[in-house]
């Protein structure tokens, strides 16, 4: 029974809380929400013993990604932004296409079937530790794409300073 | 389910009608953020720690596109003085 109310409860707030990311006027409003939408989502992978994945959304998230949308935010000019209308004209549209595909895909949900189980039961995790065997598998089996992951980072950096620098004038 | 088609949505909402382009990145954001809940929680129904795999480079990638993409706004601000995707309508330098 408890395990259910909190999951409502964090329905209700993740379903909430993005509404709010989206339609705040202030961005950095918008960006406070989504620091408390993170946060819920990590305590929702709480309940599905995912402890590494919560604390690398905490980090990941909260911690790097939102710092980084702030930066962004202050280096651009946010004084007229709060004056001006946040929607584009063709708002209706968007809400239009958006509600026919949460019908799409609530409609295919229903004829979902679910898989054979694997073999990482609960008890195998907790005998374990969710965090080693993550680890063991993501470095045994998924090696690869690990490692085309590292380079994908490093491209994100290289092109984040080639983009961000000033152009030195000649 | 249910949950992450909703959150999902409200992403797709959020991309296609703000007018802020950094809105529209954190947009982008909350989709990752849908797909990564259904990921974790059919993981756990299905226990398989292969959909969690999945889940960790979205992350990864998640982080790559907000850096790539917060670098190109912060350009483009320079160049134009403008986060509207509205004034953005020419593709010369």
């Amino acid at each position: 029974m408890l395990p259910e109310l909190f999951f409502v409860y964090f329905a209700f707030a993740i379903i909430l809380l993005s509404i709010l990311v989206v339609t705040r006027k202030n961005p950095v409003h918008s960006v406070l929400w989504m620091l408390l939408l993170f946060f819920h989502i990590a305590s929702l992978y709480l309940f599905l013993n995912a402890e590494f994945m919560a604390l690398i959304q905490m980090i990941v998230y909260a911690g790097g990604i939102l710092v980084l949308f702030l930066f962004a935010i202050l280096l651009v000019n946010i004084k007229e932004e709060i004056r001006i209308t946040r929607f584009i004209g063709a708002w209706p549209t968007g809400l239009t296409f958006a509600i026919g595909i949460f019908i799409v895909i609530f409609v295919s949900i229903k004829s979902f079937v679910l898989g054979q189980q694997g073999t990482y039961t609960i008890d195998f995790i907790k005998k374990e530790s969710h965090t080693k065997a993550l680890g063991k598998l993501l470095y045994t089996d998924f090696l690869y794409p690990f490692e085309i992951a590292s380079l994908i980072l490093l491209v994100a950096i290289i092109g984040a300073i080639i983009l961000a620098k000033r152009r030195i004038k000649s | 389910m249910v949950l992450s088609t909703a959150v999902f949505t409200i992403g797709v909402f959020g991309f296609l009608s703000r007018k802020n382009i950094i809105i529209i990145f954190m947009s982008i954001e909350l989709m990752l953020n849908a797909v990564n809940i259904n990921l974790i929680s059919l993981s756990h129904y299905l226990q398989d720690l292969r959909g969690q795999i999945l889940a960790f480079f979205v992350i990864a990638v998640a982080a790559a596109e907000a850096a790539i993409g917060l670098a190109i706004v912060i350009a483009l601000f320079r160049n134009k003085a403008t986060a509207h995707v509205d004034e953005i309508h020419e593709m010369k330098g």
